[in-house]
């Protein structure tokens, strides 16, 4: 996983709430078994007509805009659970993803792929879209030390909250199996006292009988 | 102190947990399908590491494969690739995997509970999000991502903060001519499709005490459109008996060993939740859905509301506009099928209204049974012949227009009455306009080839 720390970038606003994971990748673009390669698919249905051709009006589309933030309205990420949504975001080149609120599977996912969420309040997003709409050049800094988001060079910033752990994770470039792993031991030892463990293994020994 | 249902189950299967971090929880149950999987075993092969328990993972073939000829090769080469690379994952760890063939292939969330894999108070995970179906046992179960079913594979376990709490309570009884589906619909439309996120739901009252497990996993399964990282419903004896009824389950045991604990897993009536709904039942009628998300639903006879911007767009994407009502409304596909009702009850109320009837003209009516097993009961039944007689497609399980990844997608403006659980722009296929129904609703306009009140349908017949 790529670590974040500090990450000063031009913004992409698309400014639509409750957008699905089914818009930012279609279903039928899933059937790949690896994990890289889903960014030319991103919001497939809003950058290309059903023919193929180029929606000149959508902003990723738009050569003006550029960067590695993306700028989005309220409960982002809703629907599906795929990851693919996030592998696809994070393919694109985007490595941080501004909204008001994000739907919780995406946020993880997100999370587990070095792609980070930033939960600001949404009077704080306006503002942001606002700012963005007068000046598309504008710069945004990420400091995930600090937990600050902030228009580069001015003192209009904000905080976002950040769980202790997964702060720790994005910093150093660890994920959960690293840590889970070097609980074999544990989980093994509660394995045995666990609640479907006896039940469970007769169970087994005689499902296999009838496979 | 008391305790929440989810608490007890939570509680239980916590390895080990940080102070104010995210703890370890055990996972007993793991269903993998072929979309969401591939990525995760090669991570575990990037990394030379090993199933931690195959035993506790059940694979099968759903979201790509096709509904027709389902004996003949794949035609489409990336969906038949997905498949052939799960199987030989499968084979190479010796996980249990029910392939295309198999008497109990089907949607996963359809075989875990008819197979005896569901169980009350188990912790289940699934790297889809309708993994919910699974909380109408009384399990905590909820969706996950494909890195979280490599860590799951690997080590049992997932990191996971305990999300806060919400129950919603339903007063009093329903109307006649309204499923559960319906009441799930209201519930959404209600809630809003963010109203419950980082919450776990818990849907209690006596409408859901009375309610078959084909409906408790309805509700459940739709849960996760409120936002909810899960729902459940405390197991009693409804519970009990739909699992006495499962052919593979060791009775003995589960009778003697698992019940007593089973019997304790209810939420202590002493308590409050984070959050709390109550909503009056009587005031559920038969939904539909008008716009681009599950929360756009309301009675079938009202008018379509004006509400803001946002709105407008997916009303103009739907064709409909601000005051309309959608009585009358011509359909040209109907789709009966999905992990939210495609079990033997919903064939069930399809077969009882289409009997002796024919489906419109211009309508192409599409029946998916969720699973092998549905099936063979519905044959059983002889509901096939019935619904073939009416005109219906009697389809092979999968979870074929649903999200549209196999061959059955719609055409481009095509209006869709459609029992499966999400009516997202272009889900069902590039510009497909979905409207989210109870099976009930969905035959009645099968057969009448229009949108119609459901009281009107049976004055008239």
């Amino acid at each position: 996983m790529e670590k974040i720390e500090i990450l000063v970038s031009r913004a992409i606003p698309i400014a639509i709430e409750n957008i699905d994971t089914d818009q930012i990748i279609p279903a039928r673009f899933l059937k790949s078994s690896k994990r890289q390669g889903f960014g030319s698919n991103l919001f497939r249905d809003w950058r290309y007509t059903n023919q193929g051709l180029v929606k000149e009006s959508f902003i990723l589309n738009n050569p003006k805009f550029s960067g590695k933030i993306l700028l989005v309205g309220r409960n982002f990420g809703s629907g599906s659970s795929r990851e693919h949504a996030a592998w696809s975001l994070f393919d694109y080149g985007f490595r941080v993803v501004i909204s008001s609120f994000f739907a919780d599977i995406f946020k993880e996912n997100a999370l587990n792929n070095g792609l980070l969420p930033i939960e600001i309040s949404e009077v704080y997003l306006q503002y942001l879209f606002k700012t963005i709409s007068y000046n598309r050049h504008i710069l945004y800094s990420v400091f995930l030390g600090r937990q600050i988001i902030k228009i580069d060079k001015s003192f209009f910033y904000d905080y976002f909250s950040m769980e202790k752990y997964k702060k720790t994770c994005l910093l150093k470039g660890q994920d959960d199996i690293d840590h889970l792993i070097s609980l074999y031991k544990k989980i093994k030892t509660f394995e045995v006292k666990s609640v479907f463990n006896d039940k469970e293994n007769s169970y087994f020994i005689w499902r296999w009988s009838w496979r | 102190m008391s305790k929440t249902l989810f608490d007890k189950v939570w509680y239980s299967h916590i390895v080990e947990s940080f102070p104010k971090g995210p703890s370890v929880l055990y996972i007993d149950r793991h269903f993998i399908h072929e979309v969401t999987s591939p990525q995760a075993f090669e991570e575990l092969k990037t990394r030379v590491l090993l199933i931690f328990k195959k035993e506790r993972i059940i694979a099968t073939v759903d979201h790509n494969v096709p509904t027709k000829n389902q004996h003949l090769p794949i035609l489409d080469a990336l969906s038949r690739k997905q498949v052939q690379i799960l199987f030989e994952n499968c084979k190479i760890n010796g996980i249990d995997f029910f392939g295309l063939l198999h008497n109990y292939q089907g949607i996963v969330h359809i075989i875990g509970p008819e197979l005896g894999y569901t169980l009350p108070g188990m912790t289940i995970v699934c790297g889809d999000s309708h993994t919910s179906t699974h909380g109408a046992f009384g399990s905590i179960s909820f969706g996950i991502g494909t890195s979280q079913v490599s860590m799951v594979m690997a080590s049992q376990c997932l990191l996971q903060k305990k999300p806060k709490q919400m129950r919603i309570h339903l007063v009093g009884l329903t109307k006649i001519s309204v499923t559960p589906k319906d009441i799930i619909l209201y519930i959404i439309s209600k809630v809003g499709t963010d109203g419950a996120v980082g919450y776990f739901v818990e849907f209690s009252g006596k409408v859901f005490r009375r309610m078959s497990m084909e409906g408790r996993m309805t509700v459940c399964n739709m849960s996760i459109e409120i936002g909810a990282k899960g729902g459940l419903i405390a197991p009693d004896k409804t519970t009990l008996n739909y699992l006495n009824k499962i052919k593979f389950l060791p009775k003995d045991i589960l009778l003697e060993e698992a019940m007593p604990y089973w019997r304790t897993l209810y939420t202590e009536s002493d308590i409050f939740l984070d959050r709390e709904y109550y909503f009056y039942a009587s005031d559920i009628t038969p939904m539909i859905t008008y716009g681009t998300n599950p929360g756009m639903g309301f009675s079938i006879v009202r008018r379509i509301p004006k509400i803001n911007v946002d709105y407008h767009q997916s009303i103009s994407y739907m064709g409909f506009k601000a005051g309309y009502s959608l009585i009358g409304k011509p359909i040209q596909y109907v789709f009966i099928g999905s992990c939210t009702n495609a079990r033997i009850e919903d064939l069930r109320i399809v077969a009882n209204v289409v009997k002796n009837k024919k489906k419109a003209f211009h309508v192409l009516a599409l029946i998916v049974p969720g699973s092998k097993q549905v099936i063979y009961q519905a044959k059983k039944e002889g509901l096939d012949i019935i619904l073939k007689k009416s005109g219906f497609e009697f389809r092979e399980p999968g979870c074929s227009a649903c999200l549209g990844m196999n061959e059955d997608k719609l055409p481009f403006g095509a209006y869709c009455i459609s029992t499966s659980n999400r009516n997202f722009v272009g889900r069902q296929g590039f510009g497909a306009r979905t409207l989210l129904t109870s099976p009930l609703v969905a035959a009645i306009v099968a057969i009448e080839g229009k949108i119609i009140d459901v009281n009107n349908f049976y004055g008239k017949n």
